[in-house]
């Protein structure tokens, strides 16, 4: 089938690039753009370690094709700290060792970003619901879930 | 007075932190070279059959399809990571003329792109002749079961046997004996990062693979051994590993075929496996039946213990021999028994094959002796608790024939979990807290890998500007040993986390290491980086003495960057200073010092254990069935802690995974045919199901280990189901001895029991 013009914003940059109708998102963040950082664990959106902002919300990028995110802004995991400035999410994934392998890593600092955008102090209970969908095989949840109860207390907000 | 330790003890963030948080960590997953081709795996859609005939034609016409590589193409090498044993290396990886689990690699594709390569293996045409097939140990141990091995009559594959005391004598004395079966279900590791390679052979036939693994040094030694090439003309590269827990240590078909492809090729081969792949055809935790035969005096002091146990091998032997052998010591443990015998069985069966997971035959052992202890605690009116303090392990103890124990803190622990318990008083009906006791080694000691190098080595280069080069073997595949080494390097030499720059996951540069299983690195690895630190120190002190130390019996240290006298610390010179001395004055050269560990007379199978208890506070919806986790709370004893913010994820991460196979993962077969492989059926706990977890820390000194460090982040997976079981025990009065405990088992048994109140 004949490639197709896809017109896309990835972490604030503006790309243009033929692909295949078929491809999905993920296949096109990770090989085309080698924004690598995005990872998938399983390809059938069963684990989010493919999760991206779109427009600001989550999608699994192993579930929609390139060419529905045409037209759209994208955010990875390599879009969320700016200027070597790590985002208040990120440095609260450090000090609370809420990573270990990093294979999730990217998929639910995502999901937390998303979290905290939109709700910015959730309970316990939201943020369990908000990477419910989010598998990590190595931390037990707990540290992540420490991680973003910190942020959504204000203890990472932005130095002025 | 200085600190004691300036490093060791303090919360570091993890020191691959910001790769990893940034999106900028590489792991082999997201290798791309230049004209790299992709691969995939034709496998056997049988338990059991004879290859009759392979016909690639048609795949290799197919555009964009550059090779087909099948059996015959290999050297035909039976390999296996039990080098030793020429009979225990069974497995061809690419099978030539039989295979004997779904999903056995018959052949691979390298083409211009995945879905290329997929459409390929639907061209290639395999002409099998189907044979019986035998699913299970207690099956196919049987006379006239079919065979999957020449050398295997009755399927034996290994047999293990252990023995100390006078068992019949003990059960003559035994007030009171019990005897239980028990089934351990089977555990998929589900790394986030499925298995994958990527294979680049040169013309000057040097094979580079980048690779997802927990031993770098592994890898080398078997592909080259099967691949017909010198040891160290293999370069294998691993410096992120999504993950491992005892899956990634073998020679797997992605490192294999890709290497096949590549040496066809001259060009770089990537093959990930997809995860339904992962779930059918790699390795996963061993299933075993387990027969346990106890007999105790009635105030509960244990006298003799008789255990048997049919493993279900799966169709080779990889690491499961291991486990069988760790099973058998660990059904003994973390306990004082007079008497014991134990025999294992493992035995060939037509699935995928079992191997190391994470607690390595231990988990299973605990799961059953500890919801053993609470029956026996039942049937003779005794508290939990006590029944293990009556028992425990204690410093000093010698496990005939096997081990000496030296740091044991099992009594504190359960002292701990006996005050937490008290504190949560009397809990509302459905609910119940259950405890189990553990241990775990320290990294094992038997060489069935027979290599000639030390277990553990470390290299050490100190530069001008007092940039520490740590040079190590090991592999982080997330537990954080990258982490835990620099500090100990940093400790010993007396400088900074900052000051050094790790080196890691390269054949080519690194000094060989076992990798990392069997909860070996902290201990090993760490004895090594502290032994190469040591004598760098030395190295410097002794610049610094002619300065500082008028009197010769004046002993010098190093402590956060300042070189000084120990008994006046105020008297000293900065570190940097003289490094930059030193240097001059070795005529230029850096200073580079050796470290290096294997472990020589310390028993048969660990320098040092862990220990620990752990209570799980679980509600059973008697309705349902269904099991909800309240609070898991961890006593553990795991020696000096190096770093407490690696501890703690260990802790709870092991709880994690441990919980799931206590009441969530299996992997259900008929005829061989894994029933769920993806991660919508089969059940890893997720963040909703994730229980309050409080970790209570111990303390001992391991005089074995680095610092007094020893096991923290596999033991843990040892107590959970057994624990989970007993809380449900004590819940509900039923005891559930076959794993995993799921609503439907609750549901039958409780059906069961109201059948039997009304008789
Ligand atoms: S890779 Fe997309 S959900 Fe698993
Ligand atoms: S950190 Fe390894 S899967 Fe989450």
């Amino acid at each position: 089938m004949e490639k197709q013009l896809l017109r896309i914003t990835v972490n604030n940059e503006y790309h243009e690039l033929y692909v295949k109708p078929k491809r999905l998102l993920v296949e096109v963040l990770r090989d085309e753009l080698e924004l690598t950082g995005t990872k998938r664990g399983c390809n059938t959106g069963a684990c989010c370690a493919c999760t991206v902002l779109l427009n600001g919300v989550t999608v699994k990028s192993c579930s929609i094709l390139a060419m529905q995110a045409d037209g759209t802004e994208v955010t990875t995991v390599e879009g969320l700290a700016e200027g070597g400035k790590l985002s208040p999410i990120q440095r609260s994934f450090l000090d609370h060792g809420a990573y270990q392998c990093g294979f999730c890593t990217s998929g639910m600092l995502i999901s937390a970003t998303a979290l905290i955008n939109e709700k910015p102090s959730p309970t316990k209970k939201q943020i369990k619901e908000a990477i419910h969908g989010n598998i990590c095989r190595c931390t037990g949840y707990n540290s992540i879930i420490r991680a973003i109860k910190a942020v959504a207390e204000g203890k990472y907000k932005e130095e002025e | 007075m200085m600190k004691k330790y300036s490093v060791i003890n303090t919360p570091i963030h993890n020191i691959d932190g910001i790769a990893k948080i940034t999106g900028r960590a590489e792991y082999a997953f997201d290798i791309k070279l230049p004209h790299m081709l992709y691969g995939k795996i034709l496998r056997s859609p049988y338990p059991h059959a004879k290859i009759l005939k392979i016909n690639t034609k048609k795949a290799e016409g197919l555009t964009g399809v550059k090779a087909v590589v099948t059996g015959k193409d290999t050297l035909g090498i039976k390999q296996g990571i039990w080098r030793r044993f020429k009979e225990l290396c069974d497995e061809e990886i690419l099978a030539r003329s039989k295979v004997r689990y779904i999903g056995e690699p018959v052949a691979a594709v390298a083409a211009v792109d995945e879905d290329t390569a997929e459409e390929a293996l639907d061209l290639i045409e395999v002409e099998y002749e189907s044979l019986p097939g035998v699913f299970g140990p207690l099956e196919a141990i049987k006379q006239g079961a079919p065979q999957l091995h020449e050398h295997a009559e009755r399927n034996i594959n290994v047999t293990r046997h252990i023995e100390w005391g006078d068992v019949d004598e003990g059960f003559k004395k035994a007030d009171h004996v019990r005897e239980d079966w028990f089934r351990c279900s089977s555990q998929h590791h589900v790394c986030m990062e499925t298995h994958n390679a990527v294979a680049s052979f040169t013309p000057d036939k040097k094979l580079t693979v980048w690779t997802s693994t927990q031993s770098h040094y592994y890898i080398q030694v078997l592909l080259s051994w099967v691949l017909g090439l010198r040891e160290n003309d293999v370069r294998v590269i691993s410096r992120y590993t999504g993950g491992g827990f005892g899956s990634k240590f073998e020679l797997d078909s992605a490192q294999f075929c890709s290497s096949l492809l590549s040496m066809k090729l001259f060009k770089p081969v990537k093959i990930i496996l997809t995860r339904e792949e992962e779930f059918m055809a790699t390795k996963r935790r061993t299933p075993m039946f387990y027969y346990l035969r106890t007999g105790v005096k009635k105030d509960g002091t244990f006298l003799a213990k008789e255990g048997r146990v049919f493993t279900e091998g799966g169709a080779y032997t990889s690491m499961g021999a291991t486990a069988l052998y760790l099973t058998g010591f660990f059904q003994a443990f973390p306990y004082v028994w007079p008497s014991y015998r134990y025999d294992g069985y493992r035995v060939y069966t037509n699935t995928a094959p079992t191997s190391a997971m994470r607690g390595f035959g231990a988990p299973q052992a605990t799961f059953c002796a500890e919801t053993q202890i609470d029956l026996i605690a039942n049937d003779l009116g005794i508290d939990p608790i006590k029944i293990r303090r009556k028992n425990a392990m204690y410093p000093g103890y010698e496990v005939p024939g096997q081990a000496t124990i030296q740091s044991c803190g099992l009594s504190q622990c359960l002292d701990k979990i006996e005050k937490w318990i008290k504190s949560q008083g009397k809990l509302p009906p459905n609910r119940g807290i259950g405890i189990a006791a553990y241990g775990f080694m320290s990294g094992g000691i038997f060489n069935w890998f027979d290599t000639p190098y030390a277990f553990s080595s470390a290299v050490i280069q100190v530069k001008i500007d007092g940039k520490v080069d740590l040079y190590i073997g090991s592999q982080d595949m997330g537990q954080g040993s990258n982490t835990t080494m620099t500090m100990i390097c940093a400790e010993e030499l007396g400088v900074q986390v900052e000051d050094i720059r790790l080196h890691m996951g390269d054949t080519e540069s690194c000094p060989v290491d076992l990798g990392a299983w069997g909860s070996r690195e902290t201990l090993m690895q760490g004895n090594a980086v502290k032994m190469a630190a040591a004598k760098a120190k030395q190295q410097i002190i002794e610049y610094a003495a002619a300065k500082l130390s008028p009197n010769i019996v004046y002993d010098l240290d190093i402590k956060d960057r300042w070189v000084h006298l120990i008994a006046r610390p105020e008297r000293g010179l900065s570190y940097y200073d003289v490094v930059k001395e030193a240097i001059r004055g070795k005529d230029g050269q850096p200073i580079i010092a050796r470290g290096h560990y294997t472990p020589h007379r310390k028993g048969m199978i660990s320098p040092a254990y862990s220990f620990g208890v752990q209570a799980v506070d679980a509600e059973v919806d008697p309705d349902t069935g269904k099991i909800t986790l309240k609070n898991c709370v961890t006593a553990h004893d795991c020696g000096q802690v190096i770093n407490p913010l690696g501890v703690k994820g260990q802790l709870e991460g092991a709880m994690a995974m441990a919980a799931g196979y206590g009441f969530t993962e299996d992997l259900p077969m008929d005829e061989g045919k894994i029933l769920n492989p993806n991660l919508v059926d089969y059940k890893v706990l997720r963040a909703t199901e994730m229980p309050e977890t409080k970790v209570i820390e111990v303390e001992t000194y391991e005089p074995e280990g680095p610092f007094g460090a020893k096991e923290a982040g596999e033991g843990l997976t040892n107590p959970t189901a057994g624990a989970l079981g007993n809380a449900v025990f004590h819940a509900t009065g039923l005891s559930i001895k076959n794993l995993p405990i799921t609503p439907e088992k609750v549901l039958e048994a409780l059906k069961e029991k109201k059948k039997e109140e009304k008789k």
